[in-house]
């Protein structure tokens, strides 16, 4: 089979039938991936998190819902994704070979819109009207609005007032799609207020309202449901990867913000112990400074936003600011089976500053004539490094998990001013 | 008996319900909360809540969340918190429940923060986002230490959460008036009567709700309508103190003067 006949439903069935097993492994554990994970709500919300677990459950094992999806996926968001050969790029640093996982190919520019169509499904199953979101770069909030429009729901999207103004083209976009905006004021005006503005809304109006979780955070099943949603990006990838290559990569490498594009390409590799996976974090102006957003690299346990991970909090649990160029990323938590996969040693997880993500994004504008996302030009940021490890037998994917329309403001102040 | 029921039976014999006003600690300053609180327990609290800040309060509206954001500001910690209720346990025998989230009790660890709420006098503790299933270590801990674990109830809890939840609570439990988070508000919750009916055909458990109430026809309706046992009051007095002018003696003494209205509003 070439990459072209690549059967974009089979690989959504076959993610989503896997993933029936391991979820069944999970759910003795009653949502928990090792010690992390978990359901730390107010009990205003239990009932509805145990009324989506449900519907989850049905939804999965029912033909009609993953033809429906894998439908949408296909024909609305065009799935699947090319596994691109970055020749020049790969020529460039001169060690293991780069191929990108187009996902900055999909509608509306980002993966986001993989987990916002199977959540808007599963809203439509329960007969919820309203949909809300958190976003950060705003791809999340633009997938959630896109969905909103193409089902009829109704649409709030909380968004930190910083990052309205950082990515003021999402607002409009947003906005254009039928979505109301709110920003937030509250706290550091970023990702982690938009996202306790959110829950406050879905426990005001959970009864008519779903919350369409925009990362593998939050309680659960949210980071298992929003994972499996994303698994198709892994799932393609590899069987892309089999094909054209007649191998399986070295390493997969994606950025983390809360850990959804990530969690999407490293679950169907989690068995070929072969693959390493690498998680790159937003180091900010360092590590060493207190201006990062690296939790997985810096962070200690804590509960946040309802599960237990790695945060960035005091030595009193209160959680820290956080700073990263990338609005997406700007976030102190990350999601829990990020924090068991780095545990159990499965993954491994690095952090690159805001500077090198900026180089890494000039560099693939000029090598390949690809703008990517600031997010994703963290991931890319670790190829130096990685390529010369691995060498020139080595194969690399790297998750592109969006492109880079929205933060082209963001750049050219940036590099205007240093 | 512990503090809290012996509190709750003294009310039964008297046929009156528990006021519980709600302190913000650190907010502004350690010693304001002080004085406000031991101002409450003048006009005739029953029970005082005392509110550690947390830097994400996601079940909290605007009042609490500038509440704690003051409070933090002004470098208020779990320590402090402590320390205070300490203080104040020397000078009165009104219960004192802390009121704070999971993270910053997660990180001192179930069994010895259960150990420093008996150590400094507080009697039962209420975590806004701990349900019963995430808690069972928490609930071993306040059985060993001799502190209640206070559960929270709320109008979408079905039968069988109202059953568990029961199961896990002690000294009282919380019952969420309206669906949402915490903020003053004028109407008479229209979901706290069944709610309160549901949650006592399973327990004998003395019930207090919360969120939203903020005037003495409120409360004395809901005390009229429903088996409930006492009513938190959090952001109207916030609001009362924070929308005076004048020193802090007398801001502390508007809030105090609200709280004695609104304990009357609680007496048969
Ligand atoms: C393009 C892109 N990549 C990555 C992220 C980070 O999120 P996650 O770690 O959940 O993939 C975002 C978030 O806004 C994004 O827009």
């Amino acid at each position: 089979m070439t990459q072209s006949t690549l059967n974009n439903a089979a690989a959504v069935n076959g993610a989503v039938t896997d993933q029936a097993v391991d979820a069944q492994m999970e759910e003795s554990a009653r949502g928990h991936f090792g010690v992390f994970g978990g359901q730390f709500v107010p009990e205003t919300l239990m009932v509805a998190l145990r009324e989506l677990e449900d519907e989850y459950e049905r939804a999965r094992h029912d033909e009609a819902f993953r033809e429906e999806l894998a439908g949408l996926l296909r024909d609305f968001a065009g799935r699947p994704t090319p596994l691109y050969f970055a020749e020049r790029l790969t020529k460039y640093f001169g060690g293991a070979r780069i191929y990108l996982k187009r996902e900055d190919l999909l509608h509306t520019g980002a993966h986001k819109i993989n987990n916002a169509l199977g959540q808007a499904l599963l809203a439509r199953r329960m007969k919820k009207p309203r949909l809300i979101a958190e976003t950060g770069a705003g791809q999340h909030g633009v997938a959630t609005a896109t969905v909103a429009a193409r089902f009829g729901f109704e649409c709030d999207v909380y968004m930190g007032e910083e990052d309205t103004r950082r990515q003021a083209l999402n607002v409009f976009r947003m906005r254009l799609l039928g979505a109301r905006v709110i920003p937030v004021s509250s706290g550091s005006k970023t990702l982690k207020d938009a996202t306790n503005e959110a829950m406050r809304d879905w426990v005001t109006n959970v009864r008519h309202t779903h919350y369409i979780i925009g990362s593998v955070v939050g309680p659960h099943p949210f980071p298992q449901m929003v994972r499996d949603f994303h698994a198709v990006t892994g799932q393609e990838a590899r069987e892309q990867s089999l094909q054209m290559l007649d191998r399986l990569p070295d390493a997969c490498v994606a950025c983390i913000g809360g850990g959804s594009n990530a969690m999407g390409i490293f679950h169907p590799f989690i068995e070929d112990k072969s693959v390493r996976l690498i998680g790159v974090e937003a180091a900010g102006d360092g590590l060493d400074t207190p201006n990062h957003a690296a939790p997985l690299s810096r962070g200690s346990k804590g509960v946040l936003h309802g599960s237990l991970s790695y945060i960035m909090q005091d030595r009193a649990g209160q959680i820290l600011p956080t700073h990263s160029i990338s609005a997406g990323l700007d976030y102190p938590g990350v999601g829990p089976e990020h924090a068991h996969l780095k545990d159990i040693g499965r993954a491994e997880y690095v952090a690159v500053t805001d500077a090198q993500a900026l180089e890494a994004l000039q560099l693939l504008c000029k090598q390949e004539g690809i703008l990517p996302a600031l997010e994703s030009s963290h991931a890319l940021a670790y190829l130096p490094q990685l390529t010369k490890e691995l060498g020139p037998s080595g194969v690399i994917v790297v998750n592109l998990s969006g492109r880079g329309d929205k933060d082209v403001n963001t750049v050219q102040s940036a590099l205007e001013s240093s | 008996m512990s503090r809290l029921s012996k509190t709750f039976e003294n009310l039964r014999a008297r046929n009156e319900r528990a006021l519980v006003p709600f302190v913000t600690c650190g907010d502004p300053d350690m010693a304001t909360t002080r004085d406000l609180l031991l101002a409450y327990a003048d006009a005739g609290a029953d029970i005082i809540e005392v509110g550690i800040p947390f830097t994400d309060p996601l079940a909290d509206g605007p009042t609490i969340q500038r509440a704690s954001e003051r409070a933090l500001d002004g470098g208020a910690t779990m320590d402090d918190a402590l320390q205070l209720i300490a203080d104040v346990r020397k000078q009165t025998d009104v219960p004192i429940v802390p009121m704070t989230y999971i993270n910053p009790v997660y990180q001192i660890g179930y069994d010895a923060f259960a150990a420093r709420c008996r150590e400094v006098g507080a009697d039962g503790v209420i975590i806004s986002d701990l349900p019963p299933e995430e808690g069972p270590e928490w609930v071993e801990a306040g059985a060993n230490h001799g502190v209640d674990t206070i559960f929270l109830l709320a109008p979408t809890s079905d039968d069988a959460r109202v059953a568990a939840v029961t199961k896990a609570a002690s000294g009282f439990i919380y019952a969420v008036a309206r669906m949402g988070v915490t903020g003053a508000r004028s109407d008479v919750p229209p979901e706290i009567a069944a709610l309160i009916a549901r949650i006592r055909s399973h327990t004998d458990t003395p019930i207090c709700a919360g969120f939203g109430f903020s005037s003495a026809n409120q409360i004395r309706s809901t005390c009229q309508s429903s088996a409930v046992d006492g009513i938190v009051v959090a952001s109207a007095l916030i609001d009362r103190f924070e929308s005076t002018k004048g020193s802090n003696a007398q801001r502390i003494e508007a809030a105090a003067s609200m709280a004695r209205e609104l304990k009357d509003a609680t007496r048969p």
